[in-house]
C-alpha cells in the first residue's frame, strides 16, 4: 500500500494538473538548461584544453632559475638569521647549460619524450611590411614526438623543416596576413641585426589565435644562427605519455637541474582561472533558473496549503502529528522535483545533442560545437533541483503543520 | 464503574487584551455505553467543552481524565496519539478529503495508526460503510455524495480505529430533519454498543434521544 503522505500528496497534485505541470516544466527547464549549457561549457573547455595541451608541450624547461642555489653563508649558518638577496646567476650566458645531457636523461625516462628548442623574437618582412612574431627553432625529427602541431598542418609538412635549412612554418592567419603560401620567401630580421631569407615550407592551423597569427617555426640551427646564439638551447619541450604526471614530474625536473620547469597547468594557469570563473558564472546563472523553479513549487504548495486548511485541520484533529503533515507537502515538492528532474535530464540530453549539431566557428567545415555531458553534470543538476524543490515545499509545509486546527474548525462552524 | 472520561474543573479562557472565558469550572463524568448530549444556546461554550474533552484544546485550568489518568501534563504529540487511538470526531461539516474516495477517507485514520494490515483496513472500512448503509458509495468521492451520505462517511471515519469515545459537534447542523434523526439514531446505536458518545446539539428534540443532557449557559453548567 502506498504510504499515506505519498497517496495524499499524489491526490493533491492530481487535482491540480495544470499547476503541477507548470511547476514540473519549471524544474525540467532549469535542469535541461543547466545540463545543456554546462555540457557546452565542458565541451568548450575540453576542446580548448586539448587544443592547447596537444598542440604544445606538456612541460617546458626554460633557462630561468626560480630558486637560487644555496649560498655559502647560509650553508655555514643554517640556523642563523641570514638572508642573501639579489644573487646573480653563475653563468651570465642565457641558455640551458648541459642541455644535451638533460635531453639524454629525459629521453631515457619512461613515458617522457623531450626535444630542444630556441625561442626568440623575429620580424618577418614582406612587401615592405613588418610582422613581429615569436620564432621557435626546433629539431624537426625530435619535435614531432613532443607536439601535435604536425597534425594541424593545412599545407606542406612539418618534416619539411628537416630537409630545408631555411624552412619556415607559419600559422594560416599569419600567412593570410602576409599574403604568402607554400614556396614563397620572406625575410627574417632579428634583434641581433641579421637578415635571412626564409622559405615557407608549411602552414598550420591550431585554432588558437596566438599561435596561428604570431608563431613561426624554423630549424634549430637556423634559429641559433639568426639569434647569434650558436649551440644554445633555451627551452626543452617535453611530452608525457600520462598527462596527469605533469606537475610531479615538472617539480622533479626543476629540483634536479635547477631550471624552471613549467607544467602545462602552470603555463595556462590564467586560462584555467578564466575557465574556473566562467564555470562559476555559468553554473550560478543556470542554478538560478532552478531556484526560480523552486519559487514556482513554493507558490503551488503554498496555494495547496491555503486551500487545504480544512483538510489539514481534520487530519490534525484525528491525530495526525505535525511531522506527517510536513511529510505530505514535502513529498509533493519531491514528486514535482523528481519528475521535473527526470524530464529535465532527457531534455538536457536532447539540448546537448542539438547544440552539438550546430556548426563551430573554427574555420574547418564540418566542425560542430563541442559538447561534453558528464554524469557529474546530471547529478549536480538533479541535486540542485531536488534541494530547491524540497526547500520550496518545506516552508509552506511547516506553516501547515503549525496551523491551529481548532481555529479552522471553529471558523468553518 | 470508573468513568471513561472525566472533566475536573475545566476552564478555558482565550488570552488577549480582553480575555474571553469559553467554559468555567466544568465537572462531568462520561461512562461507557452512555449517550450524552451537550446543549445550550449559541455561544454557551458547548463546542469549546467538546474540544477540551476530546484533547483538541488544552484547558487553561482543570484536567481531563482518560480512564482515570490525567491528560494535562501530556505533550501535543501524545495527545494526538491518544486522539487517534481512543477518540472519534464528527463535525458539523463533514471535512472529508475531497480527492479521496469514501473508502479511502474511512481508511485514513487506520493508515495513520498502522495497526492493521492493508487488506484488513479495507475490509473494516467496507464493513463500517455497510453498517451505516452506504457500502455502495464506497468508490465515490465526497462531491458525488449527498449531505447525509457525507456525514455517514464522516461517522464511519470517526469509528475507523474502533474508538471508545465518539465526540460529535452539531453533526446534524447541515442536514435536514430526516437525515438528522437518522444520524442521531446511529449515535444511539453506538452508545448501545458500549461506546461513550458525547454530542453537541442545540436541537432539544434530538437531545431527547440521549441518556442525559448537560446544559450550558455562558460557559457554566446549568442542568
Amino acid at each position: 500500500m502506498t504510504p499515506l503522505p505519498l497517496s495524499i500528496a499524489l491526490a493533491h497534485l492530481r487535482a491540480r494538473k495544470r499547476q503541477t505541470a507548470v511547476s514540473i516544466s519549471g524544474v525540467m527547464l532549469g535542469v535541461a538548461i543547466f545540463i545543456g549549457i554546462g555540457g557546452m561549457m565542458n565541451g568548450f573547455h575540453s576542446y580548448f584544453l586539448s587544443q592547447l595541451v596537444d598542440t604544445n608541450p606538456h612541460i617546458v624547461i626554460s633557462d630561468e632559475i626560480r630558486h637560487a642555489a644555496p649560498q655559502p653563508l647560509t650553508a655555514l649558518y643554517p640556523d642563523g638569521a641570514v638572508e642573501v638577496k639579489r644573487v646573480l646567476p653563475r653563468d651570465p650566458v642565457r641558455g640551458i647549460s648541459g642541455a644535451s645531457a638533460i635531453l639524454d636523461a629525459l629521453n631515457a625516462t619512461e613515458g617522457v619524450a623531450a626535444a630542444p628548442s630556441l625561442a626568440g623574437q623575429i620580424i618577418l618582412r614582406r612587401a615592405g611590411r613588418d610582422y613581429a612574431i615569436s620564432a621557435v627553432g626546433v629539431d624537426a625529427a625530435r619535435e614531432e614526438r613532443v607536439t601535435d602541431i604536425v597534425h594541424d598542418m593545412v599545407a606542406g609538412s612539418f618534416s619539411a623543416l628537416a630537409s630545408e635549412p631555411n624552412g619556415l612554418l607559419v600559422g594560416n592567419k599569419l600567412a593570410d596576413k602576409m599574403g604568402v603560401g607554400l614556396g614563397d620567401s620572406v625575410v627574417a630580421v632579428t634583434t641581433a641585426g641579421s637578415q635571412t631569407a626564409l622559405k615557407i615550407v608549411g602552414v598550420f592551423h591550431t585554432g588558437i589565435d596566438a599561435q596561428d597569427q604570431f608563431l613561426g617555426i624554423v630549424p634549430l640551427a637556423r634559429q641559433q644562427a639568426m639569434q647569434n646564439r650558436p649551440r644554445v638551447v633555451n627551452e626543452i619541450h617535453i611530452r608525457l605519455a600520462d598527462i596527469k604526471r605533469s606537475i610531479p614530474l615538472a617539480e622533479a625536473f626543476e629540483r634536479r637541474w635547477g631550471f624552471k620547469s613549467a607544467p602545462w597547468e602552470e603555463t595556462y594557469a590564467r586560462v584555467l582561472d578564466v575557465f574556473a570563473l566562467q564555470d562559476k558564472i555559468i553554473y550560478l546563472t543556470t542554478s538560478s533558473i532552478l531556484v526560480v523553479a523552486g519559487f514556482g513549487i513554493f507558490n503551488v504548495i503554498s496555494t495547496i496549503v491555503m486551500e487545504k486548511a480544512r483538510d489539514i485541520a481534520i487530519m490534525r484533529s484525528i491525530g495526525m502529528p505535525g511531522s506527517s503533515i510536513i511529510a505530505i507537502f514535502v513529498v509533493e515538492g519531491i514528486v514535482v522535483g523528481v519528475i521535473g528532474m527526470a524530464l529535465g535530464w532527457l531534455a538536457g540530453w536532447g539540448l546537448g545533442a542539438a547544440i552539438h549539431l550546430m556548426p563551430a566557428p573554427t574555420g574547418n567545415s564540418g566542425d560542430t560545437l563541442p559538447v561534453r555531458l558528464t554524469p557529474l553534470l546530471f547529478s549536480a543538476a538533479g541535486a540542485i533541483a531536488l534541494i530547491a524543490a524540497v526547500g520550496a515545499a518545506f516552508l509552506p509545509a511547516r506553516k501547515a503543520a503549525r496551523a491551529d486546527p481548532l481555529t479552522i474548525i471553529r471558523g468553518a462552524a | 464503574m470508573r468513568p471513561t472520561l472525566e472533566a475536573r474543573g475545566l476552564t478555558r479562557i482565550l488570552p488577549g487584551l480582553k480575555p474571553t472565558t469559553l467554559v468555567k469550572d466544568i465537572d462531568a463524568s462520561f461512562e461507557a455505553a452512555t449517550f450524552t448530549a451537550i446543549t445550550g444556546p449559541s455561544g454557551s461554550g458547548k463546542s469549546s467543552l467538546l474540544y477540551l474533552l476530546g484533547l483538541l484544546d488544552p484547558p487553561t485550568a482543570g484536567d481531563v481524565l482518560l480512564d482515570g489518568y490525567s491528560t494535562a501534563p501530556l505533550s501535543n504529540d501524545v495527545r494526538a496519539r491518544l486522539r487517534l487511538k481512543h477518540f472519534g470526531f464528527v463535525f458539523q461539516f463533514h471535512f472529508l478529503l475531497p480527492e479521496l474516495t469514501a473508502l479511502d477517507n474511512v481508511m485514513l485514520p487506520m493508515r495513520q495508526l498502522g495497526r492493521l494490515a492493508p487488506a484488513a483496513m479495507r475490509e473494516r472500512a467496507l464493513r463500517l460503510l455497510e453498517s451505516l448503509g452506504i457500502a455502495t458509495e464506497a468508490a465515490k468521492v465526497p462531491a458525488a455524495l449527498s449531505g447525509g451520505e457525507r456525514q455517514r462517511v464522516a461517522i464511519a471515519r470517526a469509528l475507523a480505529n474502533d474508538p471508545r469515545v465518539v465526540l460529535a459537534d452539531e453533526p446534524t447542523g447541515a442536514l435536514d430533519s430526516k437525515n438528522g434523526a437518522a444520524v442521531f439514531a446511529i449515535f444511539r446505536r453506538l452508545a448501545d454498543e458500549g461506546r461513550t458518545v458525547i454530542v453537541v446539539t442545540h436541537d432539544e428534540s434530538l437531545a431527547r434521544m440521549a441518556d442525559r443532557a448537560i446544559h450550558l449557559v455562558d460557559g457554566r453548567r446549568s442542568d
